[in-house]
């Protein structure tokens, strides 16, 4: 489903210089998955996660999602490109003047649904992250778990068949956390969408993760499988993460 | 300057009733003008500098910089004397320089960058993440204007407009000494050339009340506008 081919990509620093964030890497992560990039903080997990819908552009290399490389897009194709991935974000990201229910529409008014499929469409993703008494509230006036559950509704929206998510945990607490990576792993389960998830915590990564990878420096240190709930990790950064974690 | 009762000042007033509602509506007029300049250039002037910026959408650092040297330049000149330059412009569009509607000239003319200023600051504290997320849903920069960017900060600009009316009233009384008629005017031509202190009095009572009631109706727009 998704191909990372070869990208790279580097940031201009204030001083002048240039610096590595994303090395030479390829990456294949297959339809119906859910991938964990994992690694400390500034390895580089966020620039690789936004490769992939291109809100970062690369150097050089190709992006496939969906059998299209997107680096060859024009703009406007590259927006219709995105409306097929949905992104979930750490800090929500929500419309703080909409409700949840034309939050959760909002992808779909961009995408130029009409208003009775968009009304429908969004019951049924307000029922499927359980937040149908809520849609009516503005995004100030839920906790963090249910603001989540609204970004994660939104992303679902449209129908994407990959769901980017960087961090989409990281400001809960462990209870609310478990209950979000439940709703993740139920999309993936009912609608068979890709899921990458972006994390630095290895419980997560067994919690709902087929496949990790390692990110250090930059670079994919080792892609990592998870069986029965365990991270099987050859390399001896991995080793060390598992044992931090 | 001779002391006269209460009443004889009242019944003054009274006499320049006509002459009072005469100026109200030229003091509308002109800032009626002068404010839907502001918006309909001025908004899209402010949004467009804001788009410009390192980092944002459309961001080009020749364009930000051409901008924010335009509206700078106009917004440094004091406002009697951009009135003054700007009279053979407004001979050309209106055909004469006094009267409201060519008072409103100059008015829009300063009117335009303050509120452009005022837009791209407001718009700034639409956070950088929730442009983002509607850039990964693939919206246009249209309808990240409209949908994301002004309805976000939709409070904002509602307190923009606020503090544009109450400055541009004051403004409009300047510009209404120099030939624009309006309250000013009334006020400076009774209240100082001909001594009746009582008009001056009155049309400076009748703007106190009129800015708090602009201000306050502002801020209630804004409290219901904002869900954040
Ligand atoms: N827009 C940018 N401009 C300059 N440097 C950047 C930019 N974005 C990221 N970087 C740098 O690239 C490196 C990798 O950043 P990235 O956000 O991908 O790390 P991360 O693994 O997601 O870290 P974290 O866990 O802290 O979120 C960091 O050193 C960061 O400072
Ligand atoms: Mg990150």
């Amino acid at each position: 489903m998704i191909h990372l081919n070869n990208v790279s990509k580097r940031f201009r620093h204030p001083d002048g210089g240039w610096f590595d964030a994303v090395r030479a890497t390829t990456l294949s992560i297959a339809e119906g998955e859910i991938f964990g990039l994992i690694g400390f903080s500034g390895a580089g997990k966020s620039t690789l996660l936004r490769l992939i819908n291109l809100l970062e552009r690369p150097e050089a290399g190709a992006v496939l999602v969906d059998g299209q490389d997107l680096t060859r897009l024009s703009a406007s194709e590259l927006r219709r490109a995105r409306q097929n991935i949905g992104m979930v974000f750490q800090q929500f990201n929500l419309l703080a003047n909409r409700t949840v229910a034309e939050n959760v529409a909002f992808p779909l008014e961009i995408a130029g649904w009409n208003r009775a499929d968009i009304a429908l469409r969004v019951a049924e993703c307000l029922e499927v992250v359980g937040l149908t008494d809520r849609a009516e509230h503005y995004p100030a006036q839920l906790s963090g778990g249910q603001k989540q559950r609204v970004g994660i509704a939104r992303a679902l929206a449209p129908r994407p068949k990959v769901i980017l998510a960087d961090e989409p945990t990281s400001a809960l607490d462990p209870k609310t956390t478990q209950s979000v990576l439940q709703c993740l792993a139920d999309i993936n389960a009912r609608f068979g969408v890709t899921i990458v998830l972006v994390t630095h915590e290895m419980g997560v990564v067994r919690a709902i993760c087929q496949r990790a990878a390692l990110l250090d420096g930059g670079s994919v240190v080792e892609v990592m499988d998870v069986k029965q709930g365990e991270v099987q990790a050859l390399s001896s950064a991995a080793r060390d993460m598992l044992e931090a974690a | 300057m001779e002391a006269i009762t209460f009443a004889e000042a009242w019944s003054n007033l009274v006499l320049l009733g006509p002459e009072i509602w005469q100026a109200c509506l030229e003091t509308a007029l002109m800032l009626g003008i002068g404010l839907s300049a502001a918006v309909l250039l001025g908004g899209p002037l402010g949004v467009w500098l804001y788009l410009a910026q390192p980092g944002q959408i459309l961001a080009n650092r020749f364009v930000a910089g051409l901008l924010g040297w335009l509206v700078n330049l106009v917004r440094s000149f004091p406002f009697i004397i951009l009135m003054v330059s700007l009279v053979p412009l407004t001979r050309l569009i209106v055909g004469s320089t006094i009267g409201p509607v060519a008072a409103a000239v100059p008015l829009s003319f300063a009117a335009i960058p303050y509120f452009a200023r005022l837009v791209e600051q407001t718009l700034r504290e639409v956070p950088r993440g929730v442009v983002e997320a509607a850039e990964a849903m693939g919206a246009s920069p249209l309808q990240i204007v409209f949908k994301v960017l002004l309805r976000e900060a939709r409070a904002g600009l509602v307190n923009a407009l606020t503090i544009l009316t109450i400055s541009f009233l004051s403004y409009s009384a300047v510009a209404g000494v120099v030939g624009g008629g309006g309250i000013g005017d009334l006020a400076i031509r009774y209240g100082y050339y001909r001594f009746q202190s009582e008009v001056m009095l009155a049309m400076v009572l009748l703007l106190v009340v009129v800015v708090q009631i602009i201000q306050l109706g502002g801020n209630y727009l804004a409290a219901r506008l904002d869900k954040r």
